[in-house]
């Protein structure tokens, strides 16, 4: 059966005036119709990387190094630009943490919707209208007709992120990469927007990667998870199993470190030390330096990504049984 | 210290930039040339009794006329050019940094005291500011220098021209200074780190001079080597308009002058070589101003 | 106060507003044909009263813009209040000079949420340590105070070593635990910290959570501890206030708040903790949007936005009073609405 998308052993490399960096090392992953994503990791771990590598959108000094992004069998690294174009805004969409830097503050948020659909579909002016309204209407925005005529500060926050969404939308994308959709936005707020894109996804059969730092909200979201440390994926599996029995000392790390994991008061478990910086990733597995179950051969060799316990989980470590 | 400058960004950039070494060898050899100008110059062009009023308008040295002795030929005074334009050198180039001295000493506390202060005191030192920008310098040079020249006499005035063209200058664009660093002193002063130094009790002088200011600074470099070029141009324009330095004592504007009233009887090379030197110091000095804007610009770095 | 007496630090009433009308000019609007002068006031924090006890960790929670960092800058001092009156061991501190103010400085200290603006960029960490000591002991030697830098440091888990570097070379998490370091130079007892894991990872996050908690079992310390995420709240709290567009909606013991949250707005907030592995989406759902604090709503200040909202609620103001002992709420219908997933209300209690 073919994926949605199937990214194989991407690589993506910065060309840096020390010499080159590793940014993205060896990530594969697929990802089916209407199925939900999570990559999760702390900051530097190379999840917003990814998620640009996937519509090949990285700017120098980054390139891609190797790998393939197969999307509905097309493979994007290769592919010219102009075609990129049509794919990009299109049939992948992207939606980025800070709506204003999405939005343009000049335009009206009508006049954004309608160029973007314009950009890929012939429609006039008023097809393209109906659409943008209908669209509105589909991510929750009360009287979408006035809001059409409106510019981008007379909205809040959370109203701000949902004509983004609306946006990402309007052309029926087949997949959408939602990077930090919500790590701006208020509690309330975020578990609207939550709820809308998890909505969204069921009603449209359209894919989702949701790349975020916050476990809680990716495990009530996503069918699977992979989690990434230094550029690479440590684990994945689906999302219930790796909340519940996490099997990479990082990632148990992670939820251990939660501060709801322990009873109020008490001291949280913690990671020792912090994720390594891009130019000194340590050899042998990047975590051994702050895992507690290292041995010797963790010093000298890259664990490899391999499936364990059940089909469905990857895991990334030395020590057998963890 | 040293290893530090020599790891650091600024440096690294410095070495990548072929104008910026260039240009920085070049300001280096000019500051050089001028400040020793007294020690490597064959004649001294202030004493009276070393110029024959012979010897004057004679050619550069390879010029059919010239003699060995004037290499770049003499002045309508009889002056040897060469030492004349060193120590002209000297002179814009000691008004240049005094001016942007003074503008700079003025301008950062004004600008600090109305940034980090703000409400009606910044209200009124930035009228003050635009008010002084709006009197063009060459008005306020020809007024200052007039009454001068009128109260004290020539005579004095020949003794006290430097001070008076710094002061002057230096008056006329303190409020660029000012309106920079109260920018940049704006938005330091909403950082947490100057509520730290406030939930501590620092007073608000030693939070403006210890936290605030050294962090405004980087504005301050940039804009100061554009400045001094700026001041060195406009001592030029002053000495040419004949309100600078008087012919006795001349700078290289002084001198392009001098030159200029002779230069349709042949005698181009009084104008020429000044113009060069003076074209050449004040282009290096703007070309690294623009190299030092890219490397501080905070947006591509930071630290 | 019920508390006033023996409490480290009450809050009467506090008000504070700022006026954003900028200059003359910008205050000048045509209204029809006349000129009129209008001014735009934020509204930040209403009338505040809280007392905090010595020892324990008081939480205030809430949305951005409730006022919060405003409040916890007002209380040390960095804005003055417009009404009300602060009162720390009993000593009215809002009013003070500079100089009349130093001896509580001593005392009160600040922790901030950005690692990267906290901390000047142009000192070096021994410089930023050694500054707050020197300026209150002014009899300390050099070999004094460096010996404090250098304990300090140990005890926040950076390695003195790296006194000479400047806060650049360091991580965010490395870098808060300097701004700690600071704060605890001067031997306080009370902290406000602002937000102080906000801007940290999850891994960093725990680290820097376990070391406040520490440093306050190893030194007694007080905490006003600013934040918006509820699990932090809820792990490091004795009470919890929670801040609805610059007032109190409800101070309780913190196991209480959350087994049972009287207001509906903090029912709200709870409710859209996102829980791990809790697949479910039966979050509360406000209606409406958040009003700017520059023209507040008539009435309950939340009544637009409640589920539960009468009549009364629109024209009156609910009073911010007892509920239980030790509970306070400012809702007409306190304890009385709810939504049936509160084992503390006996199942769906709708008026």
């Amino acid at each position: 059966m073919s994926h949605l998308l199937e990214v194989k052993n991407l690589n993506v490399k910065f060309a840096l005036r020390f010499g080159e960096l590793t940014a993205i090392d060896g990530v594969s992953f697929t990802l089916d119709k209407g199925e939900k994503l999570g990559l999760v990791g702390e900051s530097g771990a190379g999840k917003s990387v990814t998620g640009f590598a996937i519509i090949n959108l990285i700017s120098k000094p980054g390139y891609i190094a190797d790998g393939q992004v197969l999307f509905d069998g097309q493979q994007l690294t290769t592919l010219d630009e102009d075609a990129l174009r049509r794919i990009r805004g299109d049939r992948i969409s992207m939606i980025f943490q800070d709506p204003m830097m999405t939005l343009n503050p000049v335009l009206t948020v009508g006049a954004q919707m309608i160029e973007t659909l314009k950009a890929h579909q012939r429609l006039t002016n008023r097809q393209a209208r109906e659409i943008a309204l209908e669209t509105l209407q589909k991510v929750r925005i009360p009287s979408p007709e006035k809001r059409l005529n409106q510019y981008p500060h007379e909205f809040s926050g959370g109203m701000r992120q949902r004509i983004v969404i609306a946006i990402a939308l309007i052309t029926n994308p087949a997949l959408i990469i939602a990077d930090e959709p919500t790590t701006a936005l208020d509690v309330t707020i975020q578990a609207e927007i939550m709820d809308l894109l998890q909505a969204l996804c069921a009603s449209e059969k359209m894919g989702l990667i949701l790349i975020t730092h916050d476990l809680g909200v990716v495990s009530q979201v996503t069918e699977k998870i992979a989690v990434m440390y230094a550029g690479k994926i440590v684990e994945s599996g689906p999302t219930v199993d790796i909340i519940t029995t996490p099997r990479h000392p990082y990632t148990q790390g992670l939820i251990n470190a939660l501060p709801g994991s322990r009873q109020p008061g008490e001291t949280l478990s913690q990671i020792p030390g912090m994720m390594p910086t891009l130019t000194d990733i340590p050899p042998g597995c990047a975590f051994h330096p702050r895992c507690n179950f290292k041995t010797l051969v963790c010093e000298m060799e890259v664990p490899l990504l391999m499936s364990r316990f059940d089909r469905a989980r990857s895991v990334a470590c030395h020590i057998k049984d963890n | 210290m040293f290893r530090r400058f020599k790891d650091s960004y600024l440096f690294y950039s410095f070495k990548q930039d072929k104008t910026a070494i260039l240009s920085f060898a070049i300001l280096m050899l000019l500051l050089v040339l001028g400040s020793l100008a007294p020690v490597i110059a064959p004649f001294d062009p202030y004493d009276p009794n070393s110029i024959d009023i012979m010897n004057a308008e004679l050619p550069p040295a390879w010029a059919g006329e010239g003699e060995a002795q004037f290499w770049l030929g003499t002045d309508i005074q009889g002056r040897d050019l060469l030492s004349t334009i060193l120590y002209g050198l000297r002179l814009s180039i000691l008004i240049g940094l005094g001016a942007v001295g003074l503008q700079a000493l003025l301008g950062i506390l004004v600008g600090l005291a109305a940034g980090y202060l703000g409400g009606k005191t910044d209200a009124v030192l930035m009228r003050m500011a635009d008010i002084q920008l709006s009197f063009p310098y060459l008005m306020v040079a020809i007024f200052i220098s007039a009454i001068f020249q009128v109260v004290f006499g020539i005579g004095r005035y020949e003794q006290l021209a430097v001070p008076l063209l710094i002061v002057i200058i230096g008056l006329a664009e303190w409020p660029v200074y000012a309106r920079t660093v109260r920018a940049s002193v704006l938005g330091e002063k909403k950082k947490e780190y100057v509520e730290a130094a406030r939930v501590i009790g620092l007073n608000r002088r030693l939070i403006m001079f210890r936290h605030v200011l050294p962090n405004s600074l980087t504005a301050v470099m940039v804009i100061s080597t554009i400045q001094v070029a700026n001041a060195v141009m406009s001592e030029a324009a002053l000495s040419f308009l004949g309100l600078g330095m008087p012919i006795t004592k001349p700078s290289l504007g002084a001198l392009i002058k001098s030159g200029f009233e002779y230069i349709f009887s042949g005698s181009w090379w009084i104008t020429l070589f000044p113009g060069v030197l003076l074209v050449l110091l004040v282009l290096v000095i703007n070309l690294l101003g623009d190299w030092l804007r890219d490397v501080l610009n905070p947006k591509l770095y930071k630290g | 106060m019920e508390n006033s007496q023996n409490s480290l630090l009450t809050l009467e009433n506090l008000d504070k507003h700022f006026d954003i009308s900028g200059g003359l000019l910008d205050q000048l609007a045509f209204e029809g044909l006349r000129l009129t002068r209008k001014r735009t006031i934020v509204r930040a924090v209403n009338g505040v009263s809280l007392d905090i006890l010595p020892g324990e960790t008081l939480s205030v929670v809430g949305e951005s813009g409730c006022g919060k960092s405003t409040l916890a800058r007002t209380i040390m001092g960095l804005y003055a209040p417009e009404n009300g009156a602060v009162y720390y061991r009993g000593a009215r501190i809002d009013r003070l000079t500079a100089r009349q103010m130093l001896p509580f400085r001593r005392k009160m200290q600040m922790i901030f949420q950005d690692p990267y603006a906290s901390l000047n960029p142009r000192k070096t960490v021994k410089a930023i340590l050694r500054e707050p000591v020197r300026f209150h002991n002014r009899t300390l030697t050099n070999g004094q105070v460096l010996e404090r830098v250098e304990a300090v440091m140990e005890q926040v888990g950076v390695d003195p070593k790296w006194a000479d570097r400047h806060p650049h070379e360091f991580s965010g998490g490395q870098r808060q635990r300097i701004s700690i370091a600071r704060a605890l130079m001067v031997d306080p007892e009370f902290i406000v910290a602002d937000e102080p894991v906000s801007a940290l990872d999850v891994s960093i996050q725990a680290q820097i959570l376990n070391l406040m908690m520490q440093a306050q079992a190893e030194r007694g310390l007080t905490y006003l501890f600013i934040t918006h995420d509820l699990s932090v709240v809820q792990h490091i709290s004795t009470r919890v206030a929670v801040m609805y567009l610059g007032h109190l909606c409800e101070v309780a013991p913190a196991a209480d708040l959350f087994a049972s949250p009287f207001h509906p707005y903090t029912q709200a907030l709870l409710s859209a903790i996102p829980k791990l592995g809790a697949r479910t989406s039966n979050h509360v759902k406000l209606k409406g949007e958040v009003p700017t604090p520059i023209d507040l709503p008539d009435g309950c200040i939340f009544h637009p936005r409640c589920i539960y909202a009468k009549a009364v609620c629109r024209k009156m103001v609910p009073k911010f009073r007892e509920i239980e002992p030790g509970r306070r709420a400012a809702c007409f219908f306190a304890g009385k609405v709810g939504i049936s997933w509160l084992p503390a209300q006996g199942g769906l209690k709708n008026l």
